[in-house]
């Protein structure tokens, strides 16, 4: 149409005079009409190349390609450069497979490492009725590409309200001090079984890899007795501790002492006997001499004896003959009165 | 010449036009129903190209995939009259195009009906359960039941409830406050438990410590004293062995070691001169009875320490 357009302004009534200039002029423009047709033939034909070749795409190695005909899913395709009938025939829809994607529950990861908490999410009720905040980590990535694209409208929202659900069941099943504490790893496995359940019900072409606690813990309002229950466990543990460390000091001294009085006796036994047996021997010995001058070994063991005890003493000699003096006899007042030893009479 | 070209490409363009006029395509994700001037003619359930008259026939397309349905959180009395907030969430998907599209039309109106079917089916099932089993032991089995009635309504508006399931089952926030006091309270009392505990367990461990330690050392007092006992018996028996060789030299030489022992400096003796120690001091020569040397009169002992 353009052709006829563009000759037409000039291919007007010619003038008689002008007649040469005018076939002159139907030439070039014929001219250029050829041209033109060549050309738009070409462009064409790259249109057409161009549109074949629309059917090449590439599918990156984490990747997975889904290819449709005519809306109806006829092959998946792997990593490298692939090839698609050009639409509206056939077309591709791209998948990350490998790449692990995040959910979180009770609280965002912010840019940077700022986090913040989403308490009406992280709030739950436990099996004794108690409230505890709960932070969840969720990890998956795609099983099924195309269950993935095709099975369930925004399958990433519905991960997340699943996950909910599966989390506060779990919970829910489980007193606070299991939640909390040593029962954790159950609160974990028991939301990932029942989320991966619920995920291949919807056939949602998801893997769940990981499920994390993130927190778990008492809501703030409660935090401080939580604290204060956990500060009293200790308490009770160190005075275990102290009591162990009495018995500890006290038991083994008392094992010393035992020892101790043990070894005292042992060695007064030991003495007695040693002694008892040397005084027996002295005995022996010394009786086997008086035996020998009895008279006179007796006199002389007397007279010594005395002689020994007497040197140091106060001495009161009173004749027998005047024995009424004795009871009247001041003796205390001799003593104090006189410390040399005095006779009287 | 021109005109050809212009001819291909003027059938060409006619055909397209004719062709997106008289096929559709359902994907994988969506279905349709084929309306011929509001008419209903046929539903388009697989995915693939289909046909239709052009311009009388319109292709109406609804989804195809598992759709949520996240109503708000409503408040439901329990079997034992207590109140829980349940926060559910329904998934389902369009089954039947035509009587959806005849009966709620769009998914923003199947929503609401949904969950208005959702609503009454677990107000009714909650009020036959306790509040503690809700949020717990019974929980599965509250759901599914909620879903299988649902699921039967819900067939009426073409729709397959494949499941409701509660996001949360919490009490009322009013009685929030109360449950923390609570917690406290239980924790408080706990933390006294740990406490007295700890006072008990440390008292009990002291006690058998102090025990041991009087046991241990009685014991050994025990063994001692039979130890000295026995040190004491052979003493004695060496003793006797030896002494009852001469009993009287012993008793005469055992009592002068004693005189000697137990006189001590300032201690004073009154004797008299006549006796026999002193029998010189008066006679020079009297008669010695040796063998037999009475020291009397006895003495009498004062000690000034």
């Amino acid at each position: 149409m353009s052709i006829y357009d563009r000759g037409g302004p000039q291919g007007g009534p010619p003038d008689d005079e002008d007649n040469e200039d005018f076939g002159e002029m139907l030439r070039q423009t014929r001219d250029r009409a050829r041209r033109l047709q060549r050309f738009i033939i070409l462009g064409l034909v790259v249109v057409v190349v161009l549109w074949v070749g629309s059917g090449v795409y590439i599918v990156d190695p984490a990747e997975q390609g889904v290819v449709l005909q005519f809306g109806r899913h006829v092959n998946t395709t792997e990593p490298g450069v692939n090839y698609h009938l050009p639409w509206p025939i056939q077309n591709v829809v791209i998948v990350d497979i490998a790449n692990v994607r995040r959910a979180e529950i009770g609280f965002r990861t912010l840019e940077g490492q700022d986090v913040r908490r989403i308490l009406e999410e992280a709030l739950m009720l436990t099996a004794d009725e108690n409230i505890v905040e709960v932070g969840l980590l969720v990890q998956y990535r795609v099983k099924d590409a195309a269950a993935f694209v095709f099975n369930v409208n925004n399958p990433e929202a519905v991960l997340h309200t699943t996950t909910e659900v599966a989390l506060r069941s779990a919970v829910g099943k489980m007193p606070i001090d299991g939640v909390i504490t040593e029962r954790r790893a159950e609160v974990q496995e028991n939301t990932r079984s029942y989320l991966q359940e619920l995920m291949d019900e919807y056939n949602a072409g998801i893997m769940i890899t990981d499920v994390r606690l993130q927190v778990a813990d008492a809501p703030d309002q409660v935090r401080d007795a939580f604290h204060e229950v956990v500060r009293a466990r200790e308490d009770r543990e160190r005075k275990v501790n102290e009591a162990e460390a009495y018995r500890e000091d006290v038991v083994p001294r008392a094992r010393g002492e035992a020892k101790r009085i043990l070894e005292q006796a042992l060695a007064y036994q030991e003495e007695r006997v040693r002694s008892a047996r040397g005084e027996s021997e002295r005995f022996l010995s010394i009786l086997e001499e008086y035996r020998r001058a009895p008279e006179v070994t007796r006199e002389r063991m007397y007279i010594e004896a005395v002689e020994q005890a007497m040197a140091n003493v106060e001495k009161v000699l009173i004749a027998q003959g005047d024995s009424s003096v004795l009871p009247f006899l001041p003796l205390r007042s001799i003593q104090t009165g006189t410390p040399s030893s005095s006779i009287s009479q | 010449m021109g005109r050809p070209l212009t001819v291909i490409l003027a059938l060409g363009a006619l055909l397209l036009f004719v062709f997106s006029q008289v096929t559709f395509v359902v994907t994988e994700t969506n279905q349709a129903i084929v309306l011929q001037l509001g008419e209903y003619r046929f539903t388009a359930r697989d995915p693939g190209l289909y046909f239709k008259l052009p311009f009388v026939q319109e292709a109406v397309y609804f989804d195809r995939r598992l759709l949520s349905s996240d109503a708000a959180p409503q408040e439901y009395l329990t079997l034992d009259k207590k109140r829980v907030v349940v926060d559910h969430v329904t998934r389902w998907r369009i089954i039947d195009p035509i009587k959806f599209f005849v009966s709620v039309r769009n998914e923003t109106d199947a929503r609401s009906r949904l969950d208005d079917v959702v609503f009454s089916e677990l107000r009714r099932t909650l009020a036959t359960y306790n509040f503690d089993v809700v949020i717990a032991d019974e929980r599965e089995n509250i759901m599914d039941a909620v879903t299988i009635a649902s699921k039967q309504r819900a067939l009426d508006f073409g729709i397959e409830v494949v499941d409701v399931r509660f996001k949360r089952a919490d009490l009322p926030e009013e009685v929030e406050e109360s449950v923390f006091e609570r917690m406290k309270a239980e924790r408080a009392r706990e933390a006294n438990r740990y406490r007295a505990e700890g006072e008990e367990q440390g008292a009990e461990i002291m006690a058998s410590a102090d025990r041991e330690r009087i046991v241990i050392v009685a014991e050994a007092e025990e063994q001692a004293a039979q130890i000295r006992g026995e040190g004491d018996a052979e003493a004695i028996a060496i003793y006797a062995d030896a002494l009852n060789q001469d009993p009287e030299f012993f008793a005469f030489r055992r009592r002068l070691e004693a005189y000697v022992k137990i006189l001590k400096q300032g201690d004073m003796i009154v004797v008299s001169p006549e006796s026999e120690f002193f029998k010189y001091l008066v006679d020079p020569s009297p008669q010695l009875e040796v063998g037999n040397p009475p020291l009397a009169p006895a003495p009498v002992l004062e000690s000034d320490e």
